[in-house]
């Protein structure tokens, strides 16, 4: 049985310089229908770190992950702010393919197209209006090495997307949204459908990214979230309870709700 | 529960041969063979029947060419039809067939892709609620309706607009137009709905329009299906009779345009078959006609199946 926590003991960090921040919420609700599956969720992100979402099963972090780039758009309704750039991107005005091209996304399930590598690559940028050939090839090329693929697959590019093994699937996806060059990248449990080996490698490639991107990474993995992240937020029930750098998370959390999952309590 | 005491008394009973007792037949397994012989009969008079089917028709539409000796390519590319002075060209019948098959795939796919990818990304609900049982109820719609209306409302129609007697591949064009739509329509929506949607989110989150998911990534992933659809409606057209008769003219000559009478296969056999003797010539040609109808749907099928096959191999390798 699971223990009643309150969800008034909360603790949550702010950041004092606002310039450092990538991207920010502030009383971000979400609901399914008459269902409230997200309860005033403030959190701040710095640039140019990985901020790992940790919680069990059903405790919103997929859905708040989803609301950062209007992906819930006809699925739930999404109130609050979401601030980026100084602007609320929560608003019904803003253009939604503008924001996505600047907060790319990768799925739980490695999704690439029915298409060939190249192609699964080429695609968005082409949608954008890219017909360079040779620029359309170097952005293949440059987004194939930041996600460390390149090397596997640098002779077979015109091969199905369909005929990579699922780690290498998931890398071509990561590529295909860095291609666009986004500001922030989010990612939806990346590596859940993955085994060990190809969870390393993903791993590895997300802390070399961190360079160039923010990046928000759902995880229910807590020794993933302890390996990549910088900052650690840690979601109950559709409540953000706990949000701390990872160290002191998994070190000394301060409340009891989160001493009790990091201790696997419960989750 | 009492069976299962008297049952387990009977074994009690029995000897201590094992081999016996574990080898001989219960009501469990006399029940296995009791279905199993049902399905096989049922399979083998459903075998029994399509084979005699490809038989009866094969034989009989090969009697023009063994027992009346006409030529095979005189058969299939002679222009003049007549068979009661011994001329049996089936041209005229086979581009009229062709002729009305494509052109109303043609006009109708645009048309039930269209409606297809209203009703399953543009407005799902509305989709499912209003347009579902409108298509279903096209479909239902018997040929003869179809064709009355095209009698009635079609031929007029075009014979005030375009001239000449109304009557034509246009005519039937038409009516074969709304025949088949229906048909590719819902085996459109089953193939974009069969798109995974994980494929649909992927294209969102990359900053892809609406417009640009469903035409580059949507409809392309469908294509094995939406050619399903067409090759089905085609294989509908080809082989509509009734409807097609009542307002393509049933001149067997060759069509000279689109609003000249004209005749398809069908519209020849129907037309044909109660004024022929059976074992005589023009029997025989009707019966090669049908034939040539028979090859064709198989060719249908066949070409489904490759289709089919292709869609699945291209992304396993």
């Amino acid at each position: 049985m699971l223990k009643q926590y309150s969800f008034e003991e909360t603790a949550v960090q702010t950041f004092d310089d606002k310039t450092s921040l990538a991207m920010k919420t502030e009383n971000l609700q979400v609901f399914y229908g008459a269902n409230h599956a997200m309860h005033d969720a403030d959190l701040a992100f710095p640039k140019n770190q990985i901020t790992a979402l940790i919680g069990a099963s059903g405790s919103g972090k997929s859905t708040y992950l989803r609301s950062l780039n209007r992906m819930n758009d006809g699925i739930a309704t999404v109130t609050g702010k979401i601030w980026y750039h100084n602007v609320d991107i929560n608003e019904p005005t803003v253009n939604i393919y503008e924001i996505r091209r600047h907060i790319g996304m990768v799925f739980q399930r490695p999704n690439p197209f029915a298409k060939s590598i190249r192609e699964n690559i080429v695609y968005a940028l082409r949608a954008n209006g890219l017909k360079n050939k040779a620029e359309l090839e170097e952005r293949v090329e440059k987004s194939l090495r930041g996600a460390a693929l390149w090397d596997e697959v640098k002779d077979s590019l015109d091969k199905s997307a369909l005929s990579l093994s699922g780690g290498q699937q998931q890398r071509l996806c990561i590529a295909r949204s860095i291609a666009m060059e986004p500001d922030v990248l989010l990612l939806d449990e990346p590596c859940s459908a993955l085994d060990p080996i190809s969870t390393v490698k993903v791993e590895e490639t997300l802390l070399e990214l961190q360079k160039k991107y923010s990046i928000i990474i759902v995880t229910h993995n807590m020794q993933q979230a302890a390996r990549v992240s910088s900052q650690c937020a840690f979601f109950h029930l559709g409540h953000v309870m706990e949000y701390t750098p990872t160290g002191t998370m998994f070190s000394n959390p301060q409340i009891p709700v989160t001493q009790d999952y990091i201790a696997g309590s419960f989750g | 529960m009492e069976q299962t005491n008297f049952q387990l008394k009977k074994q009690k009973s029995q000897s201590n041969d094992w081999s016996a007792r574990l080898h001989h037949a219960t009501r469990a397994t006399r029940e296995d063979w009791m279905g199993k012989g049902i399905s096989y009969l049922c399979i083998g008079v459903i075998i029994l029947v399509v084979a005699s089917m490809l038989w009866f028709i094969t034989s009989k539409g090969v009697a023009t060419f063994t027992q009346n000796h006409v030529s095979l390519t005189k058969f299939l590319f002679g222009t003049n039809w007549a068979p009661d002075q011994g001329h049996i060209g089936a041209l005229p019948m086979i581009v009229g067939s062709f002729a009305v098959t494509f052109a109303a795939a043609i006009v109708a796919t645009p048309f039930a892709v269209g409606t297809a990818i209203f009703m399953t990304e543009i407005s799902p609900n509305k989709g499912r609620k209003l347009l579902q049982p409108v298509i279903e109820l096209l479909v239902g719609i018997p040929s003869v309706v179809y064709g009355f209306i095209g009698l009635a409302v079609v031929v007029p129609f075009m014979r005030h607009v375009v001239g000449g007697s109304g009557f034509g591949i246009i005519s039937a064009t038409f009516v074969l137009f709304v025949m088949v739509l229906p048909t590719i329509t819902s085996m459109t929506v089953d193939s974009l709905r069969a798109v995974p949607r994980h494929f649909k989110e992927a294209s969102l989150a990359l900053g892809a329009t609406r417009w640009q998911t469903v035409s580059r990534v949507i409809l392309r992933s469908a294509t094995p299906g939406i050619l399903t659809a067409v090759i089905f409606g085609m294989a509908r057209a080809f082989g509509e009779a009734l409807a097609v008769q009542m307002v393509i003219g049933n001149a067997a000559i060759m069509p000279k345009n689109l609003i000249s009478p004209a005749s398809t296969l069908t519209s020849q056999l129907t037309t044909g078959i109660g004024d022929t003797i059976d074992g005589t010539l023009p029997n025989n040609a009707l019966w090669s006609l049908a034939l040539i109808l028979l090859l064709m749907s198989l060719f249908f099928n066949a070409l489904v199946r490759v289709i089919a096959k292709r869609g699945q191999l291209k992304h396993e390798r």
